[in-house]
């Protein structure tokens, strides 16, 4: 049985206003923190097992009533025409609200949300990193939030610039020369990265290279792209100190091996230690060897992949970048490569197309494909808004501000995984890169599981580590804190830990049967999973 | 942890019992309490011909999606239909009711690469 990734499980947090009756623990040494009271057997207030899961807010459906509208529109000033009498249908089944029901509606159910803006959130993986306000603030600047995305490229000449920088320093932050931002998401930027490498080695006539190579540890997209782009995926295991096992790279290396996928630091958040090497060992049989970016908080301003000896690696703007990650972003997923794979890599790029003629003058922007690019991935320019959010990230921090970043995750993420090692396992204790992994899991409490320690955190306000990730880690509790957390979020965090590996001993109950404070409380994961039920109303019959 | 004596074992978990030139299949204990709760399973067709260390299904839990690797090669001759239904018997008796598929062995020599219960038991107290 080999397995395959999911994705991190997705738990549902806290709701942080429902502190109504927390006792504060403090002392000079200790960290406040919020304490949920034990709540006992008795108490009034726990939801019964109820098969019926409590309203929280209504469907939109169910608030409106008949009739009515949310706009009003302005008289008639033209002669009305007479739709199509087929296409005039009464049954649709659409909202009738107020424009007030709708802005309530709408912030109701953001309240009952968690998000960064709300509290600390160290899904590991996701690098849940603040997302400054002025990304904002550019992104909504009326002439690149207004540009139609078919303006001819004169009329288009500063998005086109904001590209051609954003591109120019994301080759500089990863040391390749040349770079696409077109990718829509990270796994679209795997899938660019690998389709170049299948089109290098066919171009040279190579056609043996069937295969990929991948750490053990690897997120669930990688083999997922391989298969996708019509190679087998092989898996690496790795060696005790979680590292990939360096002899069993030795014996996959031959002239089938189309290249390898690796993601530094692996998700384990270790530095690959012997990485120079790994990048030989490919390239010796003729492979070459990409990088999973999504790491790239813990290497920005201090490694520089394409230096390593990378061919080609992608980047996810909505983690290092700090665009939007929450609902669905859009994500941004660029990829950089070097000179071998430039002429394949997907387009449009903007481009200098006229040098300017005079130091004061601009150069003329535009876009171009690479002459034997893999093609388009997205309609249009990639996730444009994205790209200036990003750029405004760069541009805001600078070259040593982008090093601090760095510095700064990887520090936060050591000083969380240093406090914790006492209460729990923490395979591979090494110091890491911008997160860790620890077990969440202790031999004398058996039934206590990654899963209830994650329930109970939402007791104490934060947002659940990644769960069971990676697959190589028992009862895996993934931490990534980023660099945006200060020592006080992340001392009540480590205090909040230690007390839940407390309260595991003295009252597993408490872990079992959390979360209490959440507006959900403890999901029946196993029904959701079997009984799918996907939609919120009756299908209707013109739909069936 | 119950490692049954009389079947062998993969290093995926996988575990296969030979009578004769028949063979069933299922997954170990371990593999079952690491999984945690199983909600979805998917396995071949009767007739599939399906060799060693192939796929011939996938295991998913509340947890994770897994293949099913052959622990040897063989036709198939029988799938555990009810199994299909109400996949979380795995995780309540994996080697009784919890069989996933009969074959026809190919090759029984392929056996000689499969773990005994020892070795299996020593293996996942490795991990
Ligand atoms: C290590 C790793 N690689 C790839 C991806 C895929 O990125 P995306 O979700 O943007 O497609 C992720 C996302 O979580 C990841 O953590």
């Amino acid at each position: 049985m080999s397995k395959k990734n999911k994705k991190p499980t997705a738990t549902l947090p806290a709701d942080a206003t429902n502190g109504a009756a927390t006792t504060v623990v403090e002392s000079p040494t200790e960290p406040a923190v919020e304490v949920p009271p034990a709540a006992s057997s008795t108490d009034a207030t726990l939801p019964a097992k109820a098969p019926a899961p409590q309203v929280l807010e209504p469907l939109i459906y169910d608030l409106g009533s008949p009739g009515r509208v949310g706009v009003l529109l302005p008289a008639l000033d033209v002669p009305e025409a007479d739709l199509p009498k087929d296409l005039l249908r009464g049954d649709l089944d659409l909202p009738e609200v107020s424009e007030l029901q709708v802005v309530r509606h709408f912030v109701k159910l953001s309240q009952l949300n968690f998000a960064i803006d709300k509290g600390f959130y160290p899904l590991g993986s996701c690098t849940m990193k603040y997302n400054p306000k002025l990304n904002e603030d550019t992104a909504r600047l009326p002439g690149f939030a207004h540009l139609h995305p078919l303006t001819d490229d004169e009329g288009a000449q500063g998005a086109l610039a904001l590209m051609h920088q954003l591109q120019g320093w994301l080759g500089e932050i990863s040391g390749f020369r040349h770079v696409s931002i077109a990718p829509a998401a990270g796994a679209q930027g795997e899938f660019a990265g690998i389709l170049m490498i299948r089109k290098y080695h066919l171009e040279r006539g190579d056609t043996k290279r069937t295969k990929i190579l991948i750490p053990n540890s690897a997120h669930g997209t990688n083999p997922a792209t391989v298969t996708m782009a019509g190679f087998t995926a092989v898996e690496l295991p790795a060696d005790v100190d979680g590292n990939v096992d360096l002899e069993a790279l030795r014996a996959a290396c031959d002239d089938t091996v189309a290249g390898m996928m690796i993601t530094v630091p692996n998700t384990l958040g270790l530095f690959e230690a012997h990485i120079l090497e790994v990048i030989q060992l490919v390239h010796d049989c003729g492979g070459l060897m990409y990088m999973d970016g999504a790491n790239m908080n813990a290497l920005m301003g201090v490694v520089k992949p394409g230096e390593l000896g990378f061919d080609v690696m992608h980047y996810n703007l909505h983690k290092t970048f700090s665009t939007p990650h929450g609902g669905g972003g859009p994500g941004s997923g660029p990829v950089g490569v070097n000179e071998k794979l430039a002429p394949y890599l997907p387009g449009p790029i903007a481009a200098i197309i006229e040098e300017a003629a005079t130091p004061e003058d601009a150069p003329l922007y535009g876009l171009v494909m690479p002459e034997k690019s893999i093609g388009r991935l997205k309609a249009f320019h990639g996730n444009f808004g994205m790209h200036v959010r990003a750029y405004t990230y760069i541009r805001i921090h600078g070259a040593s501000g982008i090093q601090n970043i760095t510095r700064h995750a990887v520090l936060n993420a050591n000083y969380i995984r240093v406090n914790l090692q006492g209460e729990y396992t923490i395979p591979h204790n090494r110091y890491c890169g911008h997160e860790f992994v620890l077990e969440g899991h202790w031999e004398d409490v058996p039934d206590i599981h990654a899963l209830d320690i994650s329930k109970r955190l939402m007791d104490y306000g934060f947002h659940p580590p990644t769960n069971y990730f990676p697959l190589i880690v028992p009862e895996a509790l993934m931490i990534e804190p980023t660099e945006t957390e200060d020592k006080a979020t992340l001392d009540t965090f480590i205090s909040a830990m230690k007390q839940i590996a407390a309260e595991a001993k003295s009252d597993p109950d408490l872990l079992r049967t959390a979360p209490r404070t959440a507006p959900v409380t403890r999901l029946d994961e196993k029904r959701a999973a079997k009984e799918l039920v996907l939609c919120c109303r009756p299908i209707p019959e013109w739909a069936e | 942890m119950k490692i049954p004596t009389d079947v062998k074992y993969t290093k995926n978990d996988e575990w296969v019992r030979i009578e004769g030139d028949t063979a069933t299949i299922g997954i170990s204990d371990f593999a079952q309490d690491a999984l945690n709760d199983i909600v979805y399973l998917e396995l071949p067709d009767v007739g599939a011909a399906i060799e060693q260390g192939k796929a011939f299904g996938v295991v998913e839990s509340v947890k994770a999606a897994s293949d099913l690797y052959m622990p040897i090669g063989g036709t198939v001759t029988e799938v555990n239909k009810p199994l299909v239904d109400e996949p979380e018997t795995i995780n309540t008796d994996p080697y009784g009711k919890g069989w996933m598929i009969k074959i026809k062995v190919k090759n029984a020599a392929e056996a000689d690469s499969l773990m005994d219960s020892a070795a299996y038991e020593a293996f996942c107290a490795d991990r």
